[in-house]
C-alpha cells in the first residue's frame, strides 16, 4: 500500500471536549424505572429530540447513540447464551429491550439541534459498507458538518444468524484477555479495519470542487475530480465512488470504544478519537480491568507509535476516557438513587468503566484529574435520563468552565461547529486533491486519509 | 339539495428531483441537489401543497458512460434513509417514501431502519421496493452481480415476506413500561422469527417495536408480468409509467383487475404515474415554455451521450441537428441510464427512433427531447387542474407523482396555481387529517386500508410461526 507522506501533524491544539452516551432510558438497568423516566416513549421522537435539544443547549460536544442488530437481553456468550444459534434470542422482560436505528434517530436529530456533533453507532460486521458510507456523509450534510460515526463490530452468533450469509467467528476471552492473539477477533478486526478503509475511501472519492456546472461545455461535473476507489480486500469488494458528493467535513470523525491492544491497534490504524474504560474493577471491562487513566493512555499511545499513523498524516488519537455518571440533586443524592436502582435490579450495577455518584463538584474534581493524566475528554453515560443529563448541563459543564477544564464560552463561532474541530482535528485534505497538488511522482491515491493543519 | 356522487379525490406526490436530465441544473434558479436546505425548501412547499408524500429516488452507483464517469447531468444525491428521515424531523405530516433495493440490502436491517423511520415520523414512512440485477451496481456491495434477472422479484418477494413477519414480531402491546412490577416488555408478545428459504437464512428477533403503521407503505413500480404480479400481491402504491389517458386507463384495468385473486379490494391499491407539468398564462405560452424546458432537460452533449448509450459505441462527430447515425447499434455497455445492453434490442430499438426521425422530421436532438422530455400536462392552471381531475374521475389513475425540473422551488407553481383550483373542484384535500383524524398515519392520507392480518401475538402463535416460516427449509 502506498502512503502519501505529508508532515505528520497534530491538526489544531486539541481543547478537552465533554461527550454524552445516550442510550435508552440510561446506562443503569432499572433506570427505566426511575420516577423521572418516561420509559413509555423511548421509541418516539420527541424523547430522543428532547434529550439532544438539552444537551445542544448546554453546550455538550456531541453525544453517541449506541446500537446493535440484536436485542440488549440476548446474551452473546455467556451461559445464558443462544444454545442454539439458529433460534432466535428471547426478550428479557426487567430490562429495556429494543432500540431505533441509531443512525435514523441521528438524521432526526440533527435539523433540529444547532452545535452538538451527532454520532451513531454502526457495525461493520454485516452491513454493506457502501451504505453506511454513504449514510453517514448523509448525516453530515442533514447536520451541516456535525457528524461522527461510533464504530462497532459484531462478535457472536446472533448477529451472524439475522443476516444468515456468513458464520460467526469464535472468540475465545481467555486468550484475548491474556493477551494472545485471537484468530476470531483478528478476523472481526481485520473487517472493521477494511470497512473504515472503504469508508475513508469513500469519502475521499468525490474532490471538493467535483460539481463545476460549466454550462458553456455542459459538463455539471469534472469527471476527473470524482474517482472510483476499487477496493478488493479480503472479505469484499467496492467499486465507488460515492454516490454522495463530498460532505462538508470531507472526513467524519471515526470513533472507536476499545479495551484491549488489539482494538487500540484498529483504532490507531482507522480513527480519529478512542473511547477508553479506566478504573473499572468488573469483568465487563475485559483487559481495561483494574487499570487507571495513565496507564491505558500509554498503552493507546504505543499501539499508536507502532503504527504508521503519523506517517499517514493522521493526526494523534484523541484519547477520551469513558464515565457512568449519577449526579446529586437537591432532592435525592445519587448514591441513595444508585441504592434504589440497584435493588430494583437485583444486583449492584458493574460497568466496563468507572461509575461515579456523587456531587458535581466530585465529579470536577475526578474529571480534572483524568485531564492531568493525558486524556482528551470524557464522554458521560448517564446513569438516568433525562435527570442525569439534565443535571450534567445545570452544574457539571458550568464547574467545568469555572475551573477551566472547558472553555468559558463556546470557542467556535456561527458557522464554524463542525465535530473535527471540536476535536482539533483540522481540516480533511481530499487524498486526490493533495496527490494533484503534490510533485508528479506522487504515488497514486492511496486509501488512507492525509490531513493537514487547519 | 340533492346529494351529488362523491367526487373521486386525488392523490398527489412530490418527487424530488434526482440524478438525471430532467433536471435543469443550467437553470439560473437551479440551487443545489444536495444541501439540506434544498429538502427542506421542497419538503415545505409539498407540504404546504398538502401532498400525500414526498418521494425520492435512490443512487447504488454514480452513472457512466463510456466506462468513464458520465458529467453532463446531475449527479450526486445524499442516501435515502438518513435524508428521508431529516426531512421528516422537519415536517409535520407530509409522508416520506424513498426507493430501496431489495437486492442490495439485508431483510433484518432494512426492516429495523424502516420501522425505525416509522416511529420517528409518526406512521409517515413508505418503501418503494425495486430490484436491481446488474453486476454494474452489485460493484458497490458484497454480493457483488450475484442475482439471476429472473429471480429478481423472487427475491424482492421473499424479501418483503420475511420483513413484514420481522414487523409483526412485536405484538401491538409488548412494550409494558410497568414501572411497579418491573416488566419493560412482554416476553410473550415479541417472537423470533426464523427464515429458511431459497434467499435468505435468517434467525433474528427484531430490534424494533411494533412502529405506528406497522408496516411501512408498499410502493412499487416494476411493469413486466412479473412486476405487475408482484404488485398485485404486495403493493400498496403502483408508481407508474402510463401518463397517457387510454393507456392509463388499460394499465389501471389490468391491474386492479388482479387484486381479487390475490384476497385484495380495488381500493387497497393506488396507482400514481409519474408526470411532469409545465405552466402557462396561456396554452401558447404553456407550449413555447414546454419546448424552452424540453430542450434545456437535453443539451447537444446530452443528446449525443443519449444516442451513443443505445449504439453501444462512441460516434464521434454525430452532429447534434443532423440525423440519426447510418451505422448500427454495436454490443458495448455504454450505461448512460438503464438501457437494453444485447444487441438485438439496440437494432430494434434503432429502427424504432429512426422510423420516428423520420416521420416527424427530428434531428437527433429533437428526437431525444419528443423521447426523454415530453412533458405529460402542459397548459393553463385550468386546463391541468380538469386533465388531472379528468384522469382521476375517469380511472385511468389515482393522482400523481410530479416531477418537476427545478431544485428546488421546481413545486411551487403547481403548488400556487393548481393546487386550489384541484380544492375549488373539490377533488382535492384542504388540510391534512381532514377525516376527523388529527395526526393521520401516511396510509390514512391514502385513504388505504390497514395491513390485514393485525392480531395479538401469543406464545401459541411464536411457536407456528416459527414451524411456518420454516417450511421448506433444508435440512
Amino acid at each position: 500500500m502506498s502512503h502519501h507522506h505529508t508532515a505528520p501533524t497534530g491538526g489544531i491544539d486539541p481543547r478537552f471536549t465533554v461527550g454524552v452516551a445516550l442510550d435508552g432510558a440510561g446506562w443503569h438497568p432499572a433506570a427505566w424505572r426511575e420516577p423521572s423516566a418516561d420509559p413509555a416513549a423511548l421509541f418516539t421522537a420527541a424523547y430522543w429530540t428532547a434529550l439532544a435539544v438539552s444537551a445542544d443547549t448546554a453546550g455538550v460536544d456531541y453525544l453517541t447513540l449506541e446500537d446493535s442488530l440484536h436485542v440488549q437481553g440476548a446474551d452473546l456468550t455467556g451461559p445464558l447464551g443462544v444454545a442454539d444459534p439458529e433460534l432466535p434470542p428471547r426478550v428479557r422482560p426487567g430490562i429495556v429491550e429494543g432500540r431505533l436505528d441509531a443512525l435514523l434517530v441521528a438524521s432526526w436529530i440533527a435539523p433540529r439541534t444547532r452545535g452538538i456533533g451527532v454520532i451513531p453507532t454502526v457495525t461493520t460486521t454485516h452491513t454493506e459498507p457502501f451504505h453506511l458510507a454513504t449514510a453517514l456523509q448523509t448525516l453530515d450534510f442533514v447536520s451541516e458538518g456535525r457528524a461522527g460515526w461510533q464504530l462497532r463490530f459484531s462478535p457472536g452468533a446472533v448477529d451472524a444468524a439475522a443476516f444468515g450469509r456468513k458464520p460467526a467467528p469464535e472468540i475465545d476471552l481467555a486468550a484475548v484477555l491474556a493477551g494472545r492473539p485471537d484468530p476470531g477477533l483478528a478476523e472481526l478486526i481485520g473487517e472493521a479495519a477494511e470497512v473504515g478503509e472503504v469508508a475513508r475511501a469513500l469519502w475521499d472519492s468525490w474532490e471538493d470542487d467535483a460539481i463545476i456546472r460549466d454550462v458553456a461545455t455542459g459538463r455539471f461535473l469534472d469527471r476527473d475530480r470524482v474517482h472510483r476507489i476499487d477496493f478488493a480486500g479480503e472479505r469484499f469488494s467496492v467499486a465507488g465512488p460515492s454516490i454522495v458528493p463530498r460532505a462538508p467535513q470531507g472526513q467524519l470523525p471515526i470513533t472507536l470504544l476499545a479495551h484491549a491492544a488489539p482494538i487500540y491497534a484498529l483504532a490507531a490504524d482507522i480513527a480519529d478519537v478512542m473511547f477508553i474504560t479506566p478504573d473499572s474493577v468488573s469483568q465487563r471491562a475485559g483487559a481495561s480491568r483494574g487499570r487507571g487513566v495513565a496507564e491505558l493512555v500509554a498503552a493507546v499511545r504505543a499501539a499508536e507509535a507502532a503504527s504508521d499513523r503519523a506517517a499517514r498524516g493522521f493526526a494523534p488519537l484523541r484519547i477520551v476516557a469513558d464515565l457512568v455518571i449519577g449526579l446529586d440533586t437537591a432532592a435525592e443524592s445519587a448514591a441513595d438513587r444508585l441504592d434504589r436502582l440497584n435493588t430494583l435490579a437485583g444486583s449492584p450495577y458493574e460497568s466496563d468503566t468507572r461509575v461515579f455518584v456523587g456531587g458535581a463538584s466530585d465529579a470536577a474534581d475526578l474529571i480534572g484529574a483524568w485531564h492531568r493524566a493525558g486524556v482528551d475528554g470524557v464522554r458521560l453515560r448517564p446513569l438516568s435520563l433525562p435527570n442525569d443529563l439534565t443535571a450534567i448541563g445545570e452544574t457539571l459543564l458550568p464547574l467545568l468552565r469555572e475551573r477551566g477544564i472547558l472553555p468559558a464560552a463556546d470557542p467556535q463561532p456561527e458557522g464554524s461547529r463542525d465535530l473535527r474541530g471540536r476535536f482539533g482535528l483540522g481540516v480533511a485534505v481530499n487524498r486526490h486533491a493533495a496527490a494533484r497538488a503534490g510533485s508528479a511522482t506522487t504515488p497514486a491515491p492511496s486509501t488512507t486519509t492525509t490531513e493537514a493543519p487547519a | 339539495m340533492s346529494t351529488p356522487e362523491p367526487k373521486r379525490q386525488i392523490h398527489l406526490v412530490a418527487h424530488f428531483p434526482g440524478v438525471n436530465s430532467t433536471t435543469v441544473w443550467t437553470d439560473p434558479s437551479a440551487g443545489s441537489q444536495i444541501d439540506f436546505d434544498s429538502f427542506r425548501r421542497f419538503a415545505e412547499t409539498a407540504e404546504r401543497g398538502l401532498f400525500d408524500y414526498i418521494f425520492l429516488a435512490e443512487g447504488l452507483r454514480v452513472r457512466e458512460h463510456g466506462g468513464r464517469i458520465h458529467d453532463l447531468d446531475v449527479a450526486g444525491r445524499p442516501a435515502t434513509l438518513a435524508v428521508l428521515t431529516a426531512i421528516a424531523s422537519i415536517t409535520r405530516h407530509i409522508g416520506v417514501v424513498g426507493t430501496l433495493s431489495s437486492t442490495f440490502n439485508e431483510p433484518v436491517e432494512l426492516a429495523r431502519q424502516l420501522a425505525s423511520l416509522d416511529h420517528l415520523s409518526g406512521g409517515r414512512a413508505g418503501w418503494n421496493v425495486v430490484t436491481s440485477p446488474d453486476a454494474f451496481h452489485g460493484g458497490n456491495f458484497r454480493r457483488g452481480g450475484f442475482l439471476p434477472y429472473a429471480d429478481r422479484y423472487l427475491r424482492a418477494e421473499e424479501f418483503v415476506r420475511l420483513a413484514k413477519q420481522l414487523w409483526d414480531s412485536w405484538g401491538a402491546d409488548a412494550v409494558l413500561a410497568d414501572r411497579s412490577s418491573g416488566r419493560f416488555v412482554d416476553p410473550e408478545a415479541v417472537r423470533g422469527v426464523t427464515h429458511d428459504g431459497p434467499q435468505f437464512d435468517v434467525a433474528a428477533t427484531s430490534t424494533v417495536p411494533r412502529s405506528p403503521q406497522r408496516y411501512p407503505v408498499i410502493v412499487q413500480a416494476g411493469d413486466s408480468p412479473a412486476g405487475r404480479g408482484f404488485a398485485a400481491a404486495n403493493a400498496e402504491i403502483i408508481f407508474s409509467r402510463h401518463t397517457g389517458f387510454a393507456d392509463g386507463q388499460q394499465f389501471y384495468r389490468d391491474v386492479k383487475g388482479r387484486l381479487p385473486a390475490a384476497g385484495r379490494s380495488e381500493d387497497s391499491l393506488l396507482i400514481l404515474p409519474g408526470a411532469s407539468v409545465v405552466l402557462g398564462d396561456s396554452a401558447a405560452d404553456a407550449h413555447e415554455r414546454s419546448r424552452e424546458i424540453g430542450f434545456a432537460q437535453t443539451s447537444p452533449q446530452t443528446a449525443i451521450a443519449w444516442v451513443e448509450a443505445i449504439w453501444g459505441r462512441e460516434l464521434p462527430g454525430l452532429d447534434p441537428d443532423g440525423p440519426l447515425p447510418t451505422t448500427q447499434p454495436g454490443d458495448t455497455e455504454q450505461r448512460q441510464g438503464q438501457v437494453s445492453t444485447r444487441v438485438d434490442d439496440r437494432i430494434a430499438r434503432a429502427e424504432q427512433l429512426r422510423a420516428r426521425a423520420a416521420a416527424e422530421h427530428l434531428s437527433v436532438r429533437e428526437l431525444v427531447v419528443a423521447e426523454t422530455a415530453a412533458h405529460s400536462f402542459v397548459g393553463t392552471p385550468e386546463h391541468v387542474a380538469a386533465e388531472l381531475d379528468r384522469h382521476v374521475q375517469g380511472r385511468a389513475s389515482d393522482g400523481f407523482v410530479l416531477v418537476p425540473h427545478l431544485t428546488p422551488h421546481g413545486l411551487d407553481e403547481f403548488v400556487d396555481r393548481v393546487v386550489p383550483l384541484l380544492q375549488e373542484r373539490g377533488v382535492f384535500r384542504t388540510a391534512y387529517g381532514s377525516a376527523g383524524i388529527p395526526n393521520p398515519t401516511l396510509r390514512q392520507t391514502l385513504g388505504l386500508p390497514d395491513p390485514p392480518g393485525l392480531g395479538a401475538i401469543s406464545g401459541v402463535e411464536l411457536v407456528d410461526a416459527v414451524v411456518s416460516s420454516s417450511e421448506g427449509a433444508s435440512a
